[in-house]
């Protein structure tokens, strides 16, 4: 007998035939995110992946890491045995109820699934006999109850058998890799990290990108991304945070455009940037963490004037989000905390008192034109990125 | 680029020679002081040298000194020592309005605990109001805490007077000093000043951090803040961290050893960045005490229309490591309460820099520091918050 993980994943079994890029990649991702905690042997076997740990492991330490990998429905910590016999089963069976309850008395039902057609007994008698088998052997811990059991015993009999009770959902989504690339913009505050988890969810490989305005903002400021960064590629495996030294452009913008238009002319100048970098890095999309009339720059009328700014299409999942659901997000995947230190944009000076709300996209353009120096200030900033490894 | 660090009020580079006494101690003479055995006769040997050098510095006797993790333990232990011991006696105690938070919060959590405190007001140098202290010393008055030297603007109160008005109007009351911005800056007499109590940190002056030391008039009982093996007479169970305790004799004998060239020498550096900085950079001012007046180690300027934060970061840019009196950042809506006590806006204190001195630092830093600042702030002006398009 063998202790052995059991992960389900549900929509990307419907794939079709492009199903085992869909699996080799989870098979890949959940490779990398237990790595570091000891050895495994992982497999594809009919419509589950199997972790089979080759050495001791903390396996509290596993599950949280199962636990933020994409694809994953659930992850069921069990037993395996390769001897497919009645006697086998029931001492599996034994073994892992006696692991799993303390000196108190539970209700139980036992679910059979079998694969494997050419044994002897169905799926119910399985279930029968096992159940009984456990009553007797339990010292009068057991009570049958099969509408609503404390304890669903299930076995399934493949070309090994295997013995879970406990159903650890996983977060759902599609497996990282297999939906194209998106560079996210990445801010410091609350709600662009969500932004980039959701994509990411949907099987999206995501690159960062992060303006820094020094002397406006500080090295805090950029060490509070990164860490954000960090705790997103938690979820996303390692991926790369492009830091763009912002304040020369900011400084452009300052000096020739009215000052009410500054936010909306600097987020069109951001999504340019952000098309550049991603072009260079082959992703298709930007994603961003704006949400319908949350500021004077997330306007319907400003969105359509930073959205006129590019051509890739930009992803905006947190658009018909309240604050309250995207702080509830990001407390449940630990970037709340991170977010509300306080070095985000320290310095008000570039924001303006009356920022124009209802911007035209004809006057933005007409403003635009006395920054003739743009082209060249977006080209230096691109050359001047840092380039930073999350992982 | 060379570094400039002119932030040695936040604290100091330890000085090599510190280092290697330690590193000697860390090596060789690592034993518990309370052993009985030989090795534990060294390690106490060790801290008996660094209480003589206190000893022959503050000219108190040796077992008046007692070893903390820094200077905040030394005014709580101080504090709410003096207060849990006399409360007896009575429940009035006496602290100004321009103390470091270990002083002040302390103070905050008596007053909930039940005592009635007096605060005393200060001018706009920063001198606290020796008329109102007089008047507010009573009979039940069982403390008076005051810092030294201010930390933001380096105004030097006048203790030995202080401890003669408190003496003269109740011999009871207890006088502590918070001198962790004054020890290593200037001669320190505390029973000649009529101080009970004074608080040092080794990390000011160019020793390690996370150790202290308090001197305790040995008529005074203070109530222990940390209870267990019966170190230091009681008031300070724990096992001594020895090497950080030769670091900070080696580190006091060391500033003291020099005391007047290091005086003369910061002194010297601060007035040539005030004399540079005012002669060429317009509206700019100094916080608090007249120059010639205030602790030769910090300078406190007002540059109008700049926000203090970005001028940091961009002197930082340049290698050269200052301070604000306060973040501006929306977390912290309360500005500096030093900064505030001596009159200035809100705005006024997001525009201030504290510029602070060390032996090591150069004149020809301070000329680096001048030049930077003179490329640097008609830019920023340049870009003032809310300022309008012309």
């Amino acid at each position: 007998m063998k202790n052995i993980y059991l992960v389900k994943y549900g929509e990307i079994a419907i794939k079709g035939k492009n199903r085992y890029l869909f699996e080799d990649a989870l098979l890949s991702n959940i490779k990398n995110s237990i790595k570091r905690l000891g050895k495994f042997h992982i497999k594809k076997e009919q419509g589950r992946i199997l972790i089979e740990p080759e050495n001791d492991i903390d396996s509290d330490e596993v599950i949280d890491k199962l636990k933020k990998v994409f694809g994953i429905v659930a992850v069921c910590p069990g037993i395996k045995n390769e001897e497919i016999s009645m006697d086998s089963i029931k001492e599996m069976a034994l073994s892992h109820m006696k692991s799993i309850c303390q000196n108190n008395k539970y209700t139980f039902k036992v679910e059979t699934r079998r694969s494997d057609k050419s044994f002897p007994l169905n799926s119910m008698e399985i279930s029968r006999d096992i159940g009984a088998y456990l009553l007797k052997n339990m010292d009068g811990q057991l009570l049958v109850d099969v509408h609503n059991p404390q304890i669903r015993l299930n076995i399934e009999l493949r070309n090994s058998v295997y013995v879970y009770s406990k159903v650890i959902p996983g977060p759902g989504g599609m497996p990282v890799g297999t939906n194209g690339k998106a560079m996210l913009l990445l801010s410091g505050g609350i709600d662009s990290p969500v932004a980039g988890w959701m994509i990411s969810k949907r099987g999206v490989e995501i690159g960062g990108i992060y303006f820094e305005s020094p002397p406006y903002t500080s090295e805090r400021a950029k060490e509070k991304v990164i860490d954000l960064a960090k705790t997103i590629a938690s979820y996303t495996g390692k991926f790369k945070l492009f830091i763009i030294p912002f304040t020369n452009i900011q400084m452009e913008i300052f000096e020739k455009c009215p000052h009410e238009q500054l936010t909306i002319i600097m987020r069109r100048i951001m999504m340019k940037i952000s098309e550049r970098i991603a072009k260079e890095e082959n992703a298709q999309a930007l994603i961003t963490g704006e949400s319908i009339g949350q500021v004077a720059s997330q306007t319907i009328q400003s969105l359509a004037v930073t959205n006129a700014a590019v051509e890739l299409p930009v992803f905006r999942p947190l658009i018909g989000f309240d604050k309250e659901e995207i702080v509830n997000i990001s407390k449940k995947i630990n970037t709340y905390e991170i977010s509300i230190l306080p070095y985000e944009d320290c310095c008000t000076i570039f924001v303006p008192k009356h920022p124009e709300t209802k911007p035209k996209l004809e006057y933005i353009l007409q403003s635009e034109k006395s920054l003739y120096n743009m082209e060249s200030l977006i080209e230096e900033a691109v050359a001047n990125k840092e380039i930073i490894m999350i992982e | 680029m060379e570094e400039i660090y002119f932030d040695n009020a936040a604290t100091s580079q330890p000085s090599s020679k510190v280092i290697d006494k330690m590193i000697d101690i860390l090596t060789k003479d690592y034993g518990n002081p309370s052993s009985l055995h030989l090795k534990g006769l060294e390690a106490e040997r060790h801290i008996k040298n660094t209480s003589k050098i206190f000893s022959s510095i503050l000219k108190v006797e040796e077992d008046e000194i007692i070893y903390t993790s820094g200077g905040t333990e030394s005014n709580n232990l101080a504090i709410i020592g003096t207060a849990r011991s006399y409360q007896r006696r009575g429940k009035h105690i006496i602290t100004s309005k321009i103390e470091h938070p270990s002083v002040y919060q302390v103070f905050n959590y008596l007053e909930e605990e039940g005592f009635e405190v007096s605060y005393i007001e200060n001018d706009s140098q920063g001198y606290i109001d020796l008329k109102q202290l007089k008047n507010e010393i009573r009979e039940d008055t069982i403390l008076v805490s005051i810092i030294h030297v201010n930390n933001e603007i380096g105004t030097i109160q006048p203790i030995s007077q202080i401890g003669e008005i408190i003496k003269t109007v109740n011999t009871n009351t207890i006088f502590h000093v918070d001198g962790v911005q004054s020890f290593g800056k200037m001669p320190i007499t505390p029973k000649k000043w009529k101080v009970d109590l004074f608080s040092i940190s080794s990390h000011k002056f160019h020793g390690p951090k996370g150790v202290g030391a308090l001197y305790k008039n040995k008529d005074v009982r203070l109530r222990p803040l940390l209870f267990g093996g019966g170190q230091q007479k009681g008031l300070r169970s724990g096992t001594e961290n020895v090497p950080a305790i030769v670091g900070l004799g080696a580190a006091a004998y060391e500033i003291y050893n020099e005391l007047n060239e290091n005086r003369s020498h910061i002194y010297r550096l601060k007035n040539l960045l005030w004399e540079g900085i005012s002669n060429n950079i317009e509206d700019v001012s100094i916080n608090g005490p007249n120059i010639k007046e205030g602790s030769p180690h910090i300078i406190n300027i007002l540059f109008k229309d700049i926000k203090g934060e970005v001028l940091l970061h961009a002197l930082e840019a340049k290698n050269i490591f200052v301070s604000t009196g306060s973040a501006c950042s929306s977390n912290q809506p309360h500005p500096s309460d030093t900064l505030k006590s001596l009159g200035l806006t809100n705005e006024e204190i997001q525009s201030s820099l504290r510029f602070s001195f060390s032996k090591y630092n150069t004149e020809d830093e301070v000329k680096k520091c001048i030049q930077e600042l003179v490329n640097i702030i008609p830019m920023l002006r340049r870009f003032k918050a809310g300022g309008r398009h012309k």
